[in-house]
């Protein structure tokens, strides 16, 4: 019987082409550009580790007096730690990874000398900064905590470094020289590209940016100075060795706390060692101190952009216009019909049995929109990605994911826009339609 | 024309006059903001930088390996590139405009201020900075070149003297007295003594909202030549010379010394273009759906309306042999539109407001004027009109003799 209604469905698409095409390019066009916009906004909303982004957190402490707020956070905590704090949470051990972290510049100089050197991002860390946040392994392994405590001449590669510089190969073991200074490969990473770069949003969050990792201690030992902000509230001296005793906030701080026990345990560590700053007489007042983990973050941060939220809401108000419209011209086709349904209704079909057949030629127009919106969707994915920056949309792509919501969405959508006309369909009175004609 | 017939025709079509009610209701919401966003975004994009633009490129040149005489090499290169056939000036700095990376400090008024008097952005350069930026120097002097002293990115110093912007001026000083009076940067004892004021120069950030758009021209110059293992030559040519001076500058350059890397050979033109890439971009985007949106919005009122033409080509006729012009048919049609667009307009006002109120609150977007919305319900109206003439033309073409005829 469906099958009945559904090529009943497709003749009557075909009986009134203009008036079918201009709803299914309606619906096509609405879906496309809402899918559009949520396809961006779901790549760079998502969340970048799912299996950790409730167990790993970030350290804030107000290293600034009550009265001066930082300026770029709603709750005026810095977004960004010192060294000293950063050091005194690095010893304390209290959770079960901890890792501090920046991004830095090196100028690299390729073993093959026809290569061109190149300077490129560097990522500081510990050697916990691997396994918190299960960065994958192609060759070798993490550096070790004998490498952190040595400040050791080690490096891991990103998988597209290593092909660069080494054709692809097992580089383990090879050596790279960094600024003038010779450095061993430990390991090789596979892919790893968490969309948004959580772990420091001082750099853009999104594309690919550290390319090479090496030891924190190694990069403090050789004064590397921070690719991104540091901000200062005193007079923090000329050397790189008074910016580390001063007050001067550029480091990010990331912690693993597996349990909310564990979590509950790092907060009274957090706010005693605030309380211990104070009575030590660094701060005159108690500073505040909060944890916040990866998704907490992340809305903390603001990472999506203004504009993507502001394309989002007006592609949704676009698809409400294009629903609206489908509404008004399904009535006007299945009404034309009411003659049609009559002699139906007349030849002992029950309502149901009409509800059901305009249901699925609604449906089936609905179908064939959201095929053409995924189609526009494509389009209008690659026109976002010439019209906006590079990093902003290079990594949003349709997945099978988006391919059932922008299905499901059109069909949904067309069934509520069609409800109303349906019922009215459904209501004829056959005996009307019969005099009538 | 009689507006009773019509509204009581219209009761019997409720629903479809109410969709397409609402459906330019949203329109013109949406309509409203987008175009203001788009007008906004475009004005952002063209706010002049305080450089002369044209004739200009950017250098970004980073040694390799970290060597120990960085300030000499530098001084070179600047001798190098001055030297170099088609080139009217260059200079090295630590930043320049549309970059959206650089560097900022606080400014006081006096010395251990608790609360900074304003931020700015700090541009380092010598006396050649200005000429090859293209400023103008509204008040004062430029830097002599015995000021001039090297700075590292890590050096926390300040300078004696300094060159301001003239809204940087305005602020710190309102009263216009800032030439020649002493300010506190970087959070530092020492007096620094404004010597020059500059009418405009941008912070090299360009975003919207926030502190970006607030500081928007509040800069600096300081005397130093930055000398560090990364920064900029800009380099200013004769017209027209640009890209022939391009590549004998970055060919120099390689002949000097090897040991470097031209991340970056940029003319500025290229710089604002890539800066204002997402504003444009969201521009375009936002214009698209706009036009997509007015061209769904049309149809649908042209299929409804003819579809309530084919319903009623009886009752047509039956009017057209009583007597009704092929004049009065259409305005029938046009004045029924009419009502319902105006119906429609009118919850579109409102919504547009609110969507703008919205957008205030939760991201910093300028209030939405009202002459906006009354020049969007404006356009929904024409929109209506221009939409429902083919339906209305054809009723107004059913033959009067259709009445005598059955069904």
């Amino acid at each position: 019987m469906y099958r009945y209604y559904f090529s009943l469905a497709l003749r009557s698409l075909r009986r009134n082409a203009v008036l079918s095409a201009l709803m299914i390019a309606a619906i096509g066009v609405g879906i496309g550009a809402s899918m559009t916009a949520l396809t961006v906004f779901r790549a760079m909303s998502g969340d970048p580790i799912p299996a950790k982004s409730r167990q790993l957190f970030t350290p804030q402490i107000q290293i600034r007096g009550p009265n001066h707020p930082d300026s770029e956070s709603e709750d005026g905590l810095p977004t960004a730690v010192s060294y000293s704090d950063a050091m005194a949470w690095m010893r304390a051990r209290a959770a079960t990874r901890q890792t501090a972290t920046y991004a830095t510049w090196l100028s690299v100089r390729p073993p093959d000398p026809k290569q061109k050197p190149l300077k490129t991002v560097v990522r500081v860390a510990y050697h916990d900064f691997f396994s918190m946040f299960t960065v994958p392994f192609k060759f070798g392994a993490p550096w070790t905590q004998a490498d952190d405590d040595n400040r050791a001449a080690v490096v891991v590669l990103t998988r597209g470094v290593n092909d660069q510089l080494f054709g692809g190969v097992n580089s383990v073991g090879k050596t790279l020289r960094l600024d003038n200074e010779t450095y061993t490969v430990v390991g090789v990473l596979n892919d790893w590209l968490p969309i948004p770069r959580f772990y420091d949003l001082q750099m853009v969050p999104f594309g690919e940016s550290d390319r090479l990792l090496i030891p924190f201690t190694r990069a403090i030992d050789r004064e590397m100075a921070v690719d991104g902000s540091t901000s200062c509230y005193d007079e923090s001296g000329a050397s790189f060795a008074d910016m580390l005793k001063s007050n001067c906030i550029w480091l990010q701080f990331w912690v693993e706390l597996p349990t909310p026990a564990d979590v509950a345990k790092y907060r009274l560590y957090l706010g005693n060692y605030a309380a211990e700053q104070q009575r030590s007489g660094r701060f005159a007042w108690l500073p505040r101190t909060q944890l916040r983990d990866v998704r907490e973050w992340l809305a903390y941060r603001h990472v999506v952009p203004n504009e993507v939220s502001l394309l989002l809401l007006l592609s949704f108000g676009f698809l409400m216009v294009c629903l609206l419209n489908a509404a008004g011209l399904l009535l006007a086709k299945l009404m034309s019909r009411a003659g049609d349904i009559g002699v139906r209704r007349a030849l002992g079909a029950p309502r149901s049995a009409i509800f059901a057949q305009c249901l699925i030629e609604t449906a089936t127009i609905g179908l064939a929109g959201g095929v053409l919106g995924l189609t526009l969707t494509g389009l209008g994915l690659l026109a976002a990605r010439s019209l906006l920056d590079a990093d902003f949309v290079a990594l949003t792509h349709l997945d099978w994911a988006d391919v059932g919501i922008a299905l499901g969405l059109a069909v949904a959508a067309t069934l509520l826009a069609g409800l109303y006309p349906t019922w009215r369909a459904a209501r004829v009175q056959p005996a009307w339609q019969l005099k009538a004609s | 024309m009689q507006i009773l017939p019509i509204l009581s025709a219209m009761r019997r079509n409720k629903v479809g006059a109410v969709l397409i009610a609402l459906q330019i209701a949203v329109t013109l919401a949406i309509l409203c903001n987008g175009l203001f966003i788009v007008q906004q975004r475009l004005a952002l994009s063209h706010r002049p930088s305080g450089m002369v633009e044209t004739d200009l490129f950017a250098i970004d040149n980073e040694w390799i390996g970290d060597p120990t005489d960085v300030s000499s090499r530098i001084r070179a290169d600047l001798a190098a590139l001055r030297a170099l056939p088609g080139v009217v000036d260059a200079a090295n700095t630590d930043q320049y405009p549309l970059t959206n990376s650089g560097w900022s400090e606080g400014i006081d008024l006096k010395a251990d201020q608790q609360t900074r008097s304003a931020f700015m952005s700090l541009y380092m350069g010598d006396e050649h900075l200005i000429d090859t930026l293209g400023l103008r120097l509204v008040a004062g002097r430029n830097f002599e070149p015995s000021e001039i002293l090297d700075r590292g990115s890590t050096d926390r110093v300040q300078p004696a003297t300094i060159i301001v912007t003239r809204a940087l001026a305005d602020k710190l000083f309102p009263d216009g007295s800032a030439l020649g009076r002493s300010i506190y940067v970087e959070g530092g004892k020492q007096p620094t003594q404004i010597v020059g004021i500059v009418e405009r120069l941008q912070t090299p950030w360009t975003g919207t909202g926030g502190w970006q758009e607030k500081y928007f021209e509040f800069s600096v110059i300081e005397p130093y030549q930055f000398v560090d293992t990364g920064s900029w030559y800009l380099v200013r040519t004769k017209p027209g010379q640009l890209a022939a001076v391009m590549q004998s500058a970055s060919k120099r350059l390689l002949e000097l010394d090897r040991n470097r890397l031209l991340q970056k050979i940029e003319p500025v033109t290229d710089t604002r273009v890539s800066a204002y890439r997402d504003d444009r971009g969201l521009a375009v985007i936002l214009a698209v759906v706009c036009a997509a949106l007015v061209g769904v919005t049309a149809c649908g009122i042209v299929g409804l309306t003819s579809y309530w033409v084919s319903q009623r080509r009886r009752q047509i006729g039956i009017r057209r042999a009583l007597g009704a012009t092929r004049g009065a048919i259409l305005r029938y049609f046009q004045t029924e539109n009419l009502l319902i667009a105006t119906a429609g307009a009118l919850v579109g006002i409102g919504l547009a407001i609110a969507v703008n109120l919205w957008m205030v609150t939760s991201f910093a977007m300028p209030r939405l004027s009202p002459v906006w919305a009354v020049l969007g319900a404006l356009l929904v109206l024409v929109l209506g009109q221009l939409a429902v003439l083919w339906p209305a033309l054809r009723a107004a073409s059913v033959p009067p003799a259709l009445a005598t005829r059955s069904a």
